[in-house]
């Protein structure tokens, strides 16, 4: 027989760690690729975040007034409170539209030919995750840089790199999350449902816009709901690691929910678990 | 017994006593048939006869209700790495990844396997001779016509080196002759490099004398070997009488 066949050298097996890694590199290396060929996604990405910038936070700096609550020393600008609300907004989209893109290909297709590699799926679903994310980190770097100009920036430059493993967690549970809903939710074809049944929940039932005190005196079922919504953390554990703080209470809730969401995708996507079966009906 | 020595006696891919529904609806019922090493097997079956259902079983996308599956021997459910590494798989939608190159999507699938950046490049370029595409390598996916692509995804589906080959309608949406042409370079692959060849269609006219046939309907098996026997055991002229007399049915594309 010919080359078609196994190698001989092919381990009888299991895989070596090495393909592990191998297999790991591929995933994000198409993402990258993906990412710089889709160019509307990435503008689109960056123009969300620097409307509310611009527009929402120049329009509510004079309403809303914030007093001085941690990780912040000082009176801060509205613009800058909202920031790290940003930021995670940025990952938040990010994560549900790459869920999206997992509902969408695995009709067309590409999820099929991910889902059919010999390598253990939860291994594969977790480097699509990290591939998910690093994308996402980048979208926020690039605000960032824009953002600067308009001296929205940490209170030195060390606050740039104490961000990033935040992003990061951030980034997975997000993602873990959007996977987690791609394999359960039927009809998430349309990106307006996500938009008013998860984002735009998650997004104003948090830190995001408001400090959760004035939420609190307003309404202290609302206040309860914000503390109990994972993204209230994801901005929270963004905003103290932007200032080199770190807060205990918002990276335990981000890591136990990305466990959680990931564990989930995981059981989901399993093939003896029928969660697929019944889709495909 | 060692996976060497089971490979060299196992059928590429052995299907027994498959059961499957949907809630209340069975979608196959108590599904036997194999697929011999060399062997172009042809899965025949109108739409809703349970085609796609059983080509989501042997893809690993979901477990079977009940039954076995397995590759040169081994079982899908209990030892998917290996069953899965022997499999190449080209699926009925459209699956290369338009924004990447030829190439690019073959490394890329490479990398799912396991097959590191370099080895991917030769084994691609191998791969893609023999489906005639190399000179088209570095073009992106989306400038190809669809013949060209099922090509390449034919042999992105070599890449790994499987020595069982699993196409689903893979002629849909082409036209004659980009459809006798997959049919041939898959034929070729079969009767030259000995892959077991599974060959899902709706269109009778795809099946030829030499091949093997397994008609599916209603989610049964209702007869599988040689098209010759099969033909025979009906008392039908061709394979498309041997179809309606069985099935109660007429298939598209029968004479």
């Amino acid at each position: 027989m010919s080359d078609v066949t196994l190698p001989p050298d092919a381990p009888p097996r299991g895989f070596a760690a090495r393909q592990y890694a191998v297999c790991l590199y591929g995933i994000v290396w198409r993402e990258a690729l993906r990412f710089v060929h889709q160019r509307e996604r990435f503008v689109s990405a960056l123009v969300r975040p620097l409307v509310w910038l611009f527009i929402f936070a120049a329009g509510f700096r004079q309403v809303l007034g914030i007093s001085i609550i941690p990780p912040y020393e000082t009176y801060v600008l509205y613009e800058v409170y909202i920031t790290p609300g940003l930021m995670a907004m940025i990952q938040l989209f990010n994560g549900m539209q790459s869920s999206l893109s997992m509902v969408y290909d695995r009709e067309m297709g590409n999820m099929r030919t991910l889902l059919i590699s010999p390598l253990p799926r939860w291994f594969v679903l977790a480097s699509k995750l990290v591939a998910g994310a690093a994308v996402s980190v980048l979208q926020v770097y690039a605000y960032l840089a824009i953002a600067w100009f308009w001296e929205i920036e940490p209170p030195t430059l060390r606050g740039y790199l104490t961000v990033l493993p935040a992003l990061i967690l951030v980034g997975l549970m997000l993602g873990a999350l959007g996977m987690l809903l791609s394999s359960l939710i039927r009809q998430l074809e349309n990106f307006a449902g996500v938009m008013n049944f998860v984002i735009f929940p998650m997004f104003f039932a948090s830190s995001a816009l408001y400090p959760l005190w004035r939420v609190q005196e307003s309404s202290p079922y609302l206040y309860w709901i914000c503390q109990a919504n994972p993204f209230t953390h994801a901005v929270e554990l963004i905003r103290f690691s932007f200032y080199e703080k770190f807060d205990p209470l918002s990276f335990s809730v981000v890591l136990g929910c990305t466990v959680v969401f990931l564990g989930g995708a995981i059981l989901a996507y399993d093939p003896s678990r029928g969660m697929l079966t019944r889709k495909a009906q | 017994m060692t996976g060497a020595a089971r490979d060299v006696v196992a059928p590429a891919l052995e299907v027994v006593g498959l059961s499957h529904s949907y809630g209340a609806r069975k979608a196959l019922d108590d599904v036997s048939f194999s697929v011999a090493p060399g062997s172009f097997t042809v899965l025949l079956g109108l739409n809703g006869a349970g085609k796609s259902t059983l080509f989501s079983l042997v893809t690993r996308l979901f477990a079977a209700r009940r039954g076995r599956i397995s590759i040169f021997g081994f079982d899908v459910a209990r030892e998917p790495r290996e069953a899965l590494r022997r499999l190449g798989v080209v699926f009925q939608a459209r699956t290369l990844d338009l924004d990447l190159s030829v190439m690019q999507n073959l490394v890329y699938h490479a990398a799912l396997h396991g097959i590191g950046p370099a080895e991917a490049q030769r084994r691609g370029a191998a791969a893609l001779q023999r489906v005639a595409m190399s000179d088209r390598a570095s073009d992106k996916a989306r400038d190809l016509s669809g013949g060209q692509m099922r090509r390449v995804e034919i042999a992105r589906a070599l890449v790994h080196g499987p020595r069982l080959l699993l196409l689903d309608e893979a002629t849909v949406g082409l036209d004659i002759r980009a459809r006798a042409d997959i049919l041939a370079h898959v034929r070729a692959l079969a009767r030259n490099e000995g892959l077991g060849v599974l060959w899902t269609t709706h269109l009778i006219d795809e099946a030829q004398t030499g091949d093997d046939v397994v008609i599916l309907h209603e989610g049964r098996i209702l007869v599988s070997g040689a098209i010759a026997d099969v033909v025979a055991r009906a008392g039908a002229s061709d394979i498309g009488g041997a179809f309606a007399a069985l099935a109660g049915v007429r298939a598209e594309g029968a004479a």
